[in-house]
């Protein structure tokens, strides 16, 4: 019997060759631990490169995940636990550990040939290099091929390919997690000697741990009991998102139709909303991004759901759509998962640099509200929401996502659908009496009625000429176009938006305000600084236009506002723009999401 | 409201129309809303979706639904609409500049798709509403305002670009040709997927007179080179080497719009290169193959039409899941 010993939180991050399988070892690991019952939180950091030059430090992957037996808010800062397939996976990830951490090789991999493509002069398992850390040399490679080679029909190929399994096999002894979810999914996942190479691989990690006296401590993470009643399941941001839209078409009762071109990290919502035919969700890969706004606003003019997703540089093509959305008042969601810019800048790295053109960047007057994404599972809920104000405002909106919240993952609790707010298209059906029909004549709430064709009776043309209050008729009158400005902005000013809630003492000497996928850093960061006394606020938006209304009222009760960013401080500008509040920026462009760690210093250092 | 009650007055909307005096754009114009009676279709099922230059105002002036779109975006608005919507007929407006520069991607991907969409293509050879520059279907050495020494770039032929995007219905016609222009638009209204109608259209103001040579009546007698399907084609032939030509001593040719393999096509657009001389008119390709999301927005509509919370709660509890008592 081995050691065991319980910790109430781990880190592990798993790295290789992009062609290695890291990713997938990783979500199989992360599904496992789901089913377990702990909260975690995951980061996949993967290369642009579908496959970079084999064993360079530029065709890294790595996956991290964070999992522990209390409520958690991030994929954590450095991990405990490091397995690196190769030199180049060691090379990439070793400045993210901190000394003592345990680093797991694939020993068979670290020829003299593989050590100087990964830029090591020397082998650093032999150089002093990880003086410090706990080194385990697994000889994985060798390993995997001596379990495969038992299986009939099976190749060296399988068997080269099937070494993230062992790892997979490895960990889940290591750290105790149950085999059955994965052995399920092997079986689902491949068929014949392939799926009996995996399944080899797997056991032949798991025995490893188990029997090999390199490893003497299995570690427990137990599971989290200080969870809210309810079924859950684990998803990513895209997934989340793609459920969202897909909840949104049925509550509405609206088609949904989504016009995307391929760009990364938006991508995958495209592929995961183009197999929902059974739900009756239309998705068309358009020619551009131009005319995937397009076509999402031309569904729209036809009563469907219009959407259309992309990620920076497509933004900018479909500004001009986005402007005829304004000036046409149609429902429309524009989904931006942002990523670092600007032009190409850096595809598979995650920024939050959009926030201005998304608010802003459209010529002429074109207010729309603009909402944001705060975690993987807040996905759904917000890009339900912002289905819910386009439809019920008449509006385009744009959703702001990034590639953290699209990639990583979480536990999700699932809601009822019976839960979740009606979305009431109000379709314009019937003729009002005698009067004319008045396109541009408007409701309470500002929005104009939405009269599709087939509709006897209210055929109408509208266009991206200026239209004349009411009868939506083309207009050149200067008070006309000042009184339409007018509409258009006050429509969008007066969407309703929930108050910004306060976390921590009302009265705490500093407040932290962030928006999208920097919420959980944000907790972590705080939460850690108010366990050691400090006093601390945090508040965050969703919301980004329009603001929430006692926003301003929050922000000057407190002596210092903190707005930390993964950009050059773009909320804090808009803040001081908008209340006159001195806010402070922490402003961070580095491709990478903003680590709990930095937020505790940044905290402390403005509290002392 | 049976067919037989619909008069162009259904279609005439109440805008004033503001062209210049003389443009060809008013005889379209009647005619579309001259013919469409005929088809029997309600004005509310109807939509026209344009972009910007001068036949962008076409939408505003039919008493149907409408969309007046943003410059070159019609066919992807329009390939929207279609995706949403398989009960309407929708009719896209063009121009040259619109449809052939900068809307020339959506126009060749709305053809290849085979879009359940009618595109009206008003070639008048120039930019009009932006006073008066080369368009992508200007002559070599036009002189225009942004030409001044004369276009040194080549033009596009429409009916060749759109038989290269794979297009199934591809026809040329000319404004005031009152049989001829309702002809055309009544086979391509017939035709099931995507109808390109290239229309020499006269800009009185920036290139009067472009088309003169087919417009004016004795000399059209002469250059119109009608095309009907099963019928010979006046004064083309084919010579020895098996090269279509106007006049020549060759074999008479007869003229085959159906014909799978769109290179028979695509020769008789070869035959002019601008339209100052001899020049086909008529249906150059009309065939039949599976229409953009025909079968799957039918499809779509029954399984969104079962979905409710059931249905939902069902999709959201989709795989792993764990309860938290």
């Amino acid at each position: 019997m081995k050691a065991t010993e319980t910790r109430e939180r781990v880190v592990v991050r798993m790295a290789g060759d992009s062609g290695d399988g890291m990713q997938l070892a990783g979500s199989r690991f992360t599904d496992a631990t789901a089913v377990f019952g702990n909260d975690l939180a995951t980061l996949p950091d993967f290369p642009a490169e579908i496959r970079a030059p084999a064993g360079t430090v530029a065709g890294v992957s790595a996956f991290q995940i964070h999992f522990a037996s209390r409520d958690i808010l991030t994929p954590g800062d450095a991990p405990d636990v490091l397995v690196a397939m190769n030199p180049a996976a060691l090379k990439a990830n070793l400045g993210l550990m901190r000394r003592g951490a345990t680093i797991l090789v694939n020993e068979d991999a670290f020829s003299v040939r593989a050590v100087q493509k990964a830029g090591y002069k020397e082998s650093p398992l032999e150089d002093g290099t990880l003086e410090g850390f706990t080194v385990k040399r697994v000889p994985m490679s060798s390993l995997t091929t001596r379990a495969v080679e038992g299986v009939d029909g099976a190749s060296s190929r399988d068997a080269q390919k099937a070494k993230n399994l062992f790892a997979l096999g490895l960990l889940s002894w290591l750290y105790d997690r149950p085999t059955e979810v994965t052995e399920k999914w092997v079986r689902a996942k491949f068929k014949g000697p392939v799926m009996e190479a995996n399944l080899a691989a797997f056991r032949a990690g798991w025995s490893f741990g188990e029997t090999s006296e390199m490893i003497d401590v299995q570690v427990k993470v137990a599971r989290n009991t200080e969870v809210a009643p309810g079924t859950y399941r684990n998803l990513n941001g895209t997934e989340a998102t793609a459920l969202g839209l897909v909840a949104a078409s049925i509550k509405s009762g609206l088609p949904l139709v989504f016009g995307a071109y391929p760009i990364t990290p938006a991508s995958d919502l495209l592929h995961a909303l183009s197999r929902r035919q059974d739900l009756g969700v239309r998705t068309i890969q358009a020619e551009d991004e131009i005319a995937a706004a397009s076509m999402a606003l031309g569904a729209a003019f036809g009563g469907a759901l219009g959407v259309t997703c992309t990620s920076g540089p497509g933004l900018d093509l479909k500004t001009e759509t986005i402007g005829l959305a304004v000036m046409l008042e149609l429902p429309m969601l524009i989904i931006d998962v942002q990523r670092a810019g600007p032009s190409t800048g850096m595809p598979t790295k995650t920024e939050q640099s959009d926030l201005l053109q998304a608010l802003y960047g459209r010529h002429g007057e074109s207010p729309l509200p603009v909402l944001a994404s705060s975690s993987p599972g807040q996905s759904f809920e917000m890009v339900y929401e912002a289905v819910r104000i386009a439809v019920t405002y008449r509006t385009p909106v744009i959703l702001l996502s990034d590639l953290f919240v699209a990639n990583s993952s979480e536990p999700w609790k699932i809601p009822a659908a019976s839960s979740l707010p009606a979305i009431n298209p109000r379709f314009r059906t019937s003729p009002p009496g005698e009067d004319p029909f008045l396109p541009y004549a408007r409701d309470d709430r500002l929005a104009r009625p939405w009269a599709i064709p087939g509709t006897p009776g209210l055929a109408h043309r509208i266009g991206g000429l200026e239209k004349a209050d009411g009868t939506g008729a083309i207009s050149y009158d200067g008070p006309n176009h000042a009184r339409m400005t007018e509409l258009r902005e006050a429509k969008v000013a007066g969407i309703e938006v929930p108050d910004v809630e306060v976390l921590g003492e009302v009265d705490a000497d500093l407040l932290v305000l962030g928006w999208g996928s920097s919420y959980g850093t944000i907790r972590a960061g705080a939460r850690r600084v108010r366990e050691r006394g400090g006093r601390v606020a945090t508040a965050h938006l969703h919301h980004l236009n329009p603001m929430p209304a006692n926003l301003g009222e929050v922000l000057r009760s407190y002596e210092r506002v903190l707005v930390p960013e993964m950009n050059s401080g773009q909320l804090a500008h808009e803040l001081r723009a908008k209340y006159l509040v001195p806010v402070e920026s922490y402003a961070k462009v580095q491709g990478q999401p903003l680590l709990p760690s930095e937020m505790e210093n940044e905290i402390w250092q403005r509290l002392s | 409201m049976a067919a037989t009650e619909l008069t162009k007055a259904d279609f005439q909307s109440d805008q004033e129309t503001r062209w210049c005096p003389g443009c060809g754009d008013y005889a379209v114009l009647a005619a579309v809303q001259g013919f469409f009676p005929e088809l029997g279709i309600p004005p509310e099922r109807v939509v026209f979706v344009s972009g910007i230059g001068c036949a962008g105002r076409f939408a505003y002036y039919m008493d149907t639904y409408g969309m007046h779109g943003i410059h070159g975006r019609g066919p992807a608005l329009a390939t929207g609409l279609a995706a949403a919507r398989e009960d309407l007929s929708i009719w896209v407006v063009t121009g040259d500049g619109d449809a052939l520069s900068i809307g020339g991607n959506h126009l060749i991907h709305a053809l290849r798709r085979n879009v359940p969409v009618k595109i009206l293509l008003f070639n008048n050879q120039i930019y009009g509403l932006t006073k008066g520059q080369a368009s992508p279907t200007s002559e070599l050495g036009k002189v225009t305002k942004s030409t001044p020494f004369g276009s040194i770039d080549a033009p596009f032929n429409p009916i060749s670009l759109a038989l290269g995007a794979e297009a199934t219905f591809v026809a040329r016609t000319i404004d005031t040709d009152k049989q001829h222009l309702p002809m055309v638009l009544r086979a391509a209204a017939a035709h099931e997927g995507a109808a390109l109608v290239e229309i020499y259209q006269n800009c009185p103001v920036f290139n009067d007179g472009a088309f003169d040579a087919l417009r004016d009546k004795k000399r059209g007698e002469v250059n119109r080179i009608y095309l009907e399907h099963g019928e010979p084609i006046r004064n083309v032939t084919r010579d020895a080497d098996g090269v279509l030509r106007i006049g020549g001593d060759g074999a008479p040719v007869i003229h085959d719009a159906h014909r799978a393999d769109p290179s028979f096509a695509f020769e008789l657009s070869r035959l002019s290169s601008s339209p100052d001389g001899p020049t086909p008119i008529g249906i150059f390709r009309d065939v039949a193959r599976p229409v953009s999301g025909q079968e799957l927005t039918h499809q779509l509509a029954q399984a969104r039409a079962g979905a409710d919370d059931s249905t939902l709660d069902a999709v959201l509890h989709a795989g792993d899941t764990w309860t938290i008592a």
